[in-house]
């Protein structure tokens, strides 16, 4: 249980710290947050009062307070969930979010889940018949696949099958006006929508998921507990599954808690392709806009999302792996 | 190598050896280990050979560059949309402005290997010194660099160099390779420092404690020799992501650029109708290909490296023996 607290004691930590780095973030960039929308509202015949009036309820920050009063603004505006508001857009930031975070969550949780089994089952039978003629073409099939970035996939498949088949759709989250709700028209449109960005993303991660497994089968398939295990004559799918498969996945489970970062900050470049309205798609935006708040809510609420994502990994490696829980956690 | 071993006598100075070995035998012996005998492995594993072909090429194309034995890439040098191989002067044919794609991919090919090539060193290196000195020396100094390391990690890469982008504005390729991999190096210390765990409850690790070695010493000598291979291996896998993130974010349009490069020349062409139009669809394949071809040679010299490193995967992977694991020391002499 010890394991399990000081875990969750990490993540306020964690969230403060990206808060932090957001906050200095915002500092770095050119010429500060706001010059642009001070010089076009002081152009606008706005007096300095009102600007700085409009500015601070933006971002919650007044301009023209010291530092550290301008943090505390903005961490206490977090901890009530506001943002403050996207100049682009013209509505709160947290709104906005609300309404994209569960795309980029969709795409991401279903093509690494799909990537993570079906490299595994690819893995597991090159293993398995390692040498065959199949296990040849697997392999030389993942390096083609590892060597052909997701976006590549995303932009081949959105030329052929969106715009000279018209099989797909070729933007947004779902067709113009479908209800929202359990219906079965809303789901067919959200799985039409969502079909290329998640095929383009899985394949590009099956092929080194599938070496990875391959190389840890073969090990695991070479170790004496297996052998005792088939002279003992446990069954066939006994050993494979409670001896081979478990110890060739854990040590990809860590791999996955990596991954998950990479991937998540991936979905930036595959949402803007596929015009898909989730995060990523909204920071591109924003930053092609100069709209600094929503790109720093759009930002932190992405670190967020992977520090709760890696989280859940960690707690479910703890109830695989039991040394996780029971010592120190040093393992990994 | 172990295999030398003193029966009559103990001996633990570690330069043990009866007959005094001159310079030149020194040097030949270790031309003969660390530069001739991987060289043969590496040659006689077909993936290894494709990989070293496929980079040479690449540095072929980066030294005629920079020889400037090509034409430099101008508008209208030629016809518009010359389809590859239409004719033999512009052999890769032109876009939509005009412009020699082959001059275009050739211009830009130093600018990327070095951006790849920083990336790779930049996350590499940090990682190692970072894996190594938290692994071996834990306590506080463990503590703190693990923390630090976590909270990188919690940070997704590429929104992250999106916004350094803005406040940088990376054009220098050697720059541009260590943004890209900001915050790589934290994964890769994470995963270094458990490999180092282990190997400092090693004997031979214990030993120099023993003897008093210092701490970097014990480091240099004993541990990393043993990281080496997986140091290697993702090195080509941070190279690797070096250049897609690059091209990834130039395709969105994140990254600034004042020149050309693969990245560009693939926007341009995604952009202005390489989409739509099958006129233009070469235009789109000559970098998609130029970036698959620099991925693929890299994974596959690393397939082959884990290969030259691990006797294990070695043996196993020729398919010459199903059920080894005990037979190591023979294997080690034998393939080669």
């Amino acid at each position: 249980m010890h394991y399990y607290l000081r875990r969750t004691a990490r993540i306020p930590l964690t969230i403060l710290a990206v808060a932090t780095l957001t906050f200095g973030l915002i500092r770095l960039l050119p010429g500060g947050p706001f010059t642009q929308l001070r010089i076009q509202l002081l152009r606008q015949g706005m007096s300095v009062e009102q600007v700085n009036a409009r500015i601070a309820a933006l971002q919650n920050i007044r301009p023209d307070a010291p530092l550290y009063i301008q943090y505390w603004d903005y961490m206490s505006g977090l901890v009530r969930l506001d943002l403050g508001t996207s100049i682009s857009l013209n509505q709160p930031v947290m709104d906005v979010i609300a309404r994209a975070l569960p795309w980029t969550v969709l795409l991401v949780v279903t093509s690494t889940v799909l990537m993570f089994v079906i490299g595994v089952l690819i893995g597991a039978m090159q293993a398995y018949w390692e040498g065959s003629r199949f296990d040849k073409f697997a392999s030389s099939g993942s390096i083609l696949l590892m060597s052909i970035p997701y976006y590549i996939f995303a932009v081949i498949f959105l030329f052929v099958l969106g715009f000279q088949m018209r099989i797909f759709p070729t933007g947004n989250a779902v067709a113009r006006g479908v209800e929202a709700g359990l219906t079965s028209e809303y789901l067919i449109s959200v799985f039409q929508h969502a079909a290329l960005p998640i095929i383009s993303f899985t394949l590009g991660g099956i092929g080194s998921t599938a070496l990875s497994m391959r190389g840890n089968g073969i090990q695991v398939l070479g170790e004496e507990y297996v052998e005792v295990a088939r002279l003992r004559g446990l069954p066939d799918s006994r050993i494979a599954t409670r001896y081979v498969a478990k110890n060739a996945i854990l040590p990809m489970y860590t791999g996955l808690l990596l991954l998950i970062g990479f991937r998540l900050g991936g979905t930036v470049v595959l949402e803007q392709i596929f015009s898909y309205p989730g995060l990523g798609f909204y920071l591109i935006s924003a930053l092609n806009a100069n709209d600094y708040p929503l790109m720093m809510g759009t930002f932190l609420v992405i670190t967020v999302t992977l520090v709760v994502a890696v989280y859940i990994a960690d707690l479910t490696y703890g109830l695989i792996d039991p040394r996780i829980s029971a010592g120190e956690g040093d393992g990994y | 190598m172990a295999t030398e071993e003193h029966q009559d006598e103990v001996d633990w100075r570690t330069s043990a050896s009866t007959t005094e070995m001159s310079t030149r035998d020194r040097l030949e012996e270790w031309y003969t280990h660390s530069v001739y005998e991987p060289a043969v492995v590496a040659w006689s594993d077909n993936r290894t050979r494709w990989g070293i072909i496929i980079l040479s090429f690449y540095l072929l194309m980066a030294a005629v560059e920079v020889l400037g034995l090509w034409r430099d890439p101008r508008p209208n040098q030629a016809e518009r949309y010359l389809k590859p191989f239409e004719t033999m002067a512009y052999p890769l044919g032109t876009t939509q402005s005009g412009v020699d794609l082959l001059a275009l991919i050739i211009d830009s090919t130093p600018f990327i290997l070095l951006m790849v090539f920083a990336g790779g060193v930049w996350a590499t290196t940090l990682a190692v010194a970072v894996g190594t000195v938290s692994g071996y020396k834990g306590g506080v100094t463990d503590r703190v660099i693990t923390s630090i390391s976590d909270f990188f990690m919690s940070i997704p890469g590429l929104p992250l160099i999106i916004v350094l982008a803005i406040a940088l504005s990376p054009e220098n390729p050697l720059l541009l390779g260590v943004v890209l991999t900001i915050n790589y190096w934290a994964g890769l210390g994470r995963s270094i420092r458990s490999q180092v765990l282990s190997i400092r409850e090693e004997s031979y690790v214990e030993a120099s404690r023993t003897m008093g070695t210092s701490t970097p010493r014990i480091i240099i000598k004993d541990v990393l020799p043993n990281i080496m291979p997986y140091v290697m291996v993702n090195f080509v896998f941070a190279a690797r992501y070096t250049i897609f993130a690059s091209v990834g974010l130039y395709l969105i349009g994140a990254l600034p650029y004042s020149g050309q490069n693969w990245g560009v020349t693939l926007t341009n062409a995604y952009r202005q109708g390489g989409l739509f139009t099958t006129e233009g669809l070469h235009w789109l394949m000559v970098p998609i290909i130029a970036i698959v071809g620099l991925a693929l040679g890299l994974i596959l010299l690393s397939q082959g490296m884990d290969r030259i490193f691990n006797p294990r995967v070695r043996t196993r992977l020729t398919g010459e023996s199903r059920s080894e694991a005990e037979t190591d020391s023979s294997t080690t002499t034998e393939g080669i």
